[in-house]
């Protein structure tokens, strides 16, 4: 019996639904599923790392497909699955973003099991309708133009939860948008000076302080469902939020396209920015441990679990070749970008170790909040990521 | 016989070893780590590559850290002042010999025994603009009322201040009225046939009277400063974008989210130096006071056990 004690973070109920859907096939592939369910992301990871240092190891454990499971890594506290990974042929399925997170000097060592994409721009076609919009805004002035025309009939143009890793989002869409995928990966991902200091930069973080200006004076403090709810109510025109809104308009049996639109980007060559869970598995020999991981690993991308999980989850699958015709409307846009690799990127925790990323997330949360000028942030970006 | 004797003497070691012991590992030992951590250039796991002073430079290179220290400073000394003198006014208010004394008691203890995680929700709703208190003020006919302090940059940290003064008066007003009982009565007789105003009394003779409870209370409320976390959390998550923020809660950030532990140490010891700055004087103090109180037989620390007793069982 392949015994697998699994440690993650999915509680909310669509969560531990889609959760659900591995458990069961994991055990249909023969193995026994205990489900270690810690709320709170931070939480779960503290829990799994405190207990991979101490030595009592969960069989697999959930993190991001970012840096955070780097210094495990580092440290040769984790199992790699490179026979899996040869035998499924993850290097043809996977988009390169998450390869290059998962792969590490050669070797694989996590699972990706989802994409979200995070700086979705989703709007509601009742404010639109109040507003006068008559089309969807295809370019980023017809973006602030329709704002405008929110804000003028008494409507709320942007709403944002005023939290800091919510700002983090909507700077993100900007860099991504306004600045396209030069800039963001000279930015984020090489961290380059001259880049921070241009001008082209300079008009990313104006347009990011620009969207400031259309939020409603309840916004600082609000958490991100909050503000979908004035998506759902029509009260306000835009959110910018990863696909995990979906849920929300789900709950409130709206459907994508009737009630609510999505706009991945503004521009064609726009870069889509995703982000996902993996599994790590902890290092051990002992001969049935490291049989349950793999056949955990194996579960974990069958094309069937990948769909089924992925549409409770509001998130798209990892493999580029399984059938997406049951999912919604903007999962199938998403996959469809997902086909032109070139505009496949990470969101800035892909690139940034966590402590770079918060410092980033610091500065722009003071900036979106004060009347700090430009020129300053710029010079406190550069600071913040010179490490 | 002489061996029971060499017992008797032993079973008192034997039964404060393991307290001992905890004391020293858990803490003296926790904190020594701590210290070793900070000096290290450790992320998300601990290591042992030293780099000196390195991560307090960078703390002190920190925005959001210098930020935390003043919004700590200006915390403390309104939240210590405000929860002192609103808990001793309540305190000597109860002890006029009110009516349905242990129904007053009990509500103003109240909020202290409610969990701030929750109870930092509704304050967050009733403070925020548009929904709470400004939005009510305004349905009562004042339609130009503004209270939007918790949106504020400059002023969200008074609103923490607000609200956790609101928590804590209760105590301190459990404790000043413990205080309070333990004067002697024939005091206020004196003082009743000298003709003397009850303020005066108060302030020139009782507070003085009471400086072990204020000691003790001002002990309390300093370490709940400084430890201010979750009221933060559940209130303002330390927004408008870092215009709330903590050293505690910049250093549960690093520790976790950030996984930067080195920094998150840093920060947790440069935390300890004015526990320990205030804590020191405080301890040589109370040592001196007891070897005082010893020499006197009566003490003042005894008296004041008494009725603290009577006044928490009367409250639960």
């Amino acid at each position: 019996m392949a015994k697998a004690e699994v440690l993650h973070w999915w509680t909310s109920s669509s969560e531990s639904a889609a959760v659900k859907t591995i458990a069961d096939a994991y055990r249909k592939a023969g193995g026994v599923w205990v489900d270690t369910a810690i709320a709170g992301a931070d939480q779960a990871r503290a829990v799994a790392i405190n207990r991979i240092v101490g030595g009592n190891a969960p069989v697999a454990a959930q993190f991001n497909t970012t840096k955070q499971f780097q210094d495990l890594v580092e440290q040769n506290m984790l199992n790699n699955m490179d026979d899996v990974a040869a035998a499924e042929g993850w290097d043809k399925l996977l988009p390169d973003t998450v390869l290059n997170v998962i792969r590490i000097k050669g070797h694989y060592y996590a699972v990706p099991v989802n994409l979200h994409m995070q700086t979705w721009f989703w709007y509601s076609k009742a404010a639109f309708k109040k507003a006068g919009i008559a089309k969807e805004p295809a370019t980023i002035d017809e973006l602030f133009a329709a704002l405008d025309k929110l804000k003028a009939a008494g409507l709320v143009g942007l709403a944002h939860g005023g939290q800091a890793w919510q700002e983090t989002i909507v700077f993100q869409a900007m860099l991504a948008n306004v600045g396209g995928k030069d800039l963001y990966l000279k930015v984020i991902r090489d961290r380059d000076a001259k880049a921070i200091n241009s001008d082209a930069f300079k008009n990313v973080l104006l347009a990011f302080k620009r969207m400031q200006s259309y939020i409603d004076a309840g916004s600082p403090g609000r958490n991100w469902n909050d503000a979908t709810a004035m998506l759902i109510s029509g009260k306000a025109g835009f959110q910018i939020m990863g696909d995990w809104v979906k849920g929300e308009f789900a709950a409130a049996k709206q459907t994508a396209g009737k009630d609510f639109g999505c706009i991945a980007g503004f521009n064609p060559t726009a870069p889509y920015l995703i982000q996902g869970d993996a599994f790590v598995f902890p290092k051990t020999t002992v001969e049935p441990v490291v049989r349950a991981q793999k056949l955990l690993a194996k579960t974990l991308m069958t094309p069937s679990v990948q769909i089924e999980f992925n549409k409770l989850k509001g998130s798209i699958p990892i493999r580029s070749d399984v059938d997406t015709s049951s999912m919604d409307l903007c999962a199938q846009t998403g996959m469809a970008i997902m086909k032109d690799k070139s505009r496949v990127l990470g969101i800035s925790e892909v690139y940034l170790t966590p402590d770079q990323n918060g410092a980033l997330q610091d500065i722009l949360t003071a900036f979106w909040n004060t009347k700090m000028p430009v020129e300053k942030v710029q010079k406190s970006i550069v600071n913040a990521l010179k490490e | 016989m002489r061996l029971k004797t060499i017992a008797r003497k032993l079973i008192p070691y034997g039964a404060i070893t393991p307290l001992a012991l905890i004391v020293l590992v858990a803490y003296v030992g926790t904190v020594l780590w701590s210290i070793k951590i900070s000096l290290t250039s450790s992320r998300s796991l601990p290591t042992d590559t030293f780099v000196g002073m390195t991560q307090y430079a960078k703390l002190f290179e920190n925005e959001r850290w210098l930020l935390s220290i003043e919004n700590l400073a200006i915390y403390s000394v309104l939240f210590i002042v405000a929860s002192m003198v609103i808990g001793f006014l309540l305190a000597a208010f109860i002890d006029q010999k009110v009516k349905a004394e242990g129904v007053l008691r009990t509500v103003f203890l109240y909020p202290y025994a409610m969990s701030f995680v929750a109870t930092g929700l509704v304050w967050q709703w009733m403070l925020t603009p548009g929904i709470g208190i400004e939005n009510a003020v305004r349905q009562w006919g004042f339609p130009n009322f503004e209270f939007d302090w918790i949106i504020d940059q400059d002023k969200v940290i008074y609103t923490i201040v607000i609200a956790t003064v609101w928590q804590t008066s209760g105590l301190v007003m459990a404790m000043m009225l413990a205080g309070l009982r333990g004067i002697d009565q024939e005091i206020w007789k004196a003082t009743r046939l000298d003709g003397i105003p009850a303020w005066r009394v108060y302030l020139s003779i009782i507070l003085p009277m009471m400086a072990p409870t204020l000691a003790t209370v001002f002990l309390l409320l300093s370490t709940a400063a400084i430890k201010l976390f979750d009221s933060v959390v559940a209130m303002t998550q330390g927004g408008p974008g870092t215009a709330s923020e903590v050293p505690a809660k910049f250093i549960m950030d690093h520790l976790f989210g950030r996984a930067n532990i080195a920094l998150a140490s840093a920060g947790a010891v440069m935390l300890l130096v004015p526990v320990v700055a205030l804590l020191a004087p405080y301890m040589y103090a109370r040592m001196h006071a007891r070897s005082n109180a010893r020499s006197h037989a009566t003490s003042a620390v005894n008296k004041k056990e008494v009725p603290l007793n009577k006044v928490s069982r009367g409250a639960t």
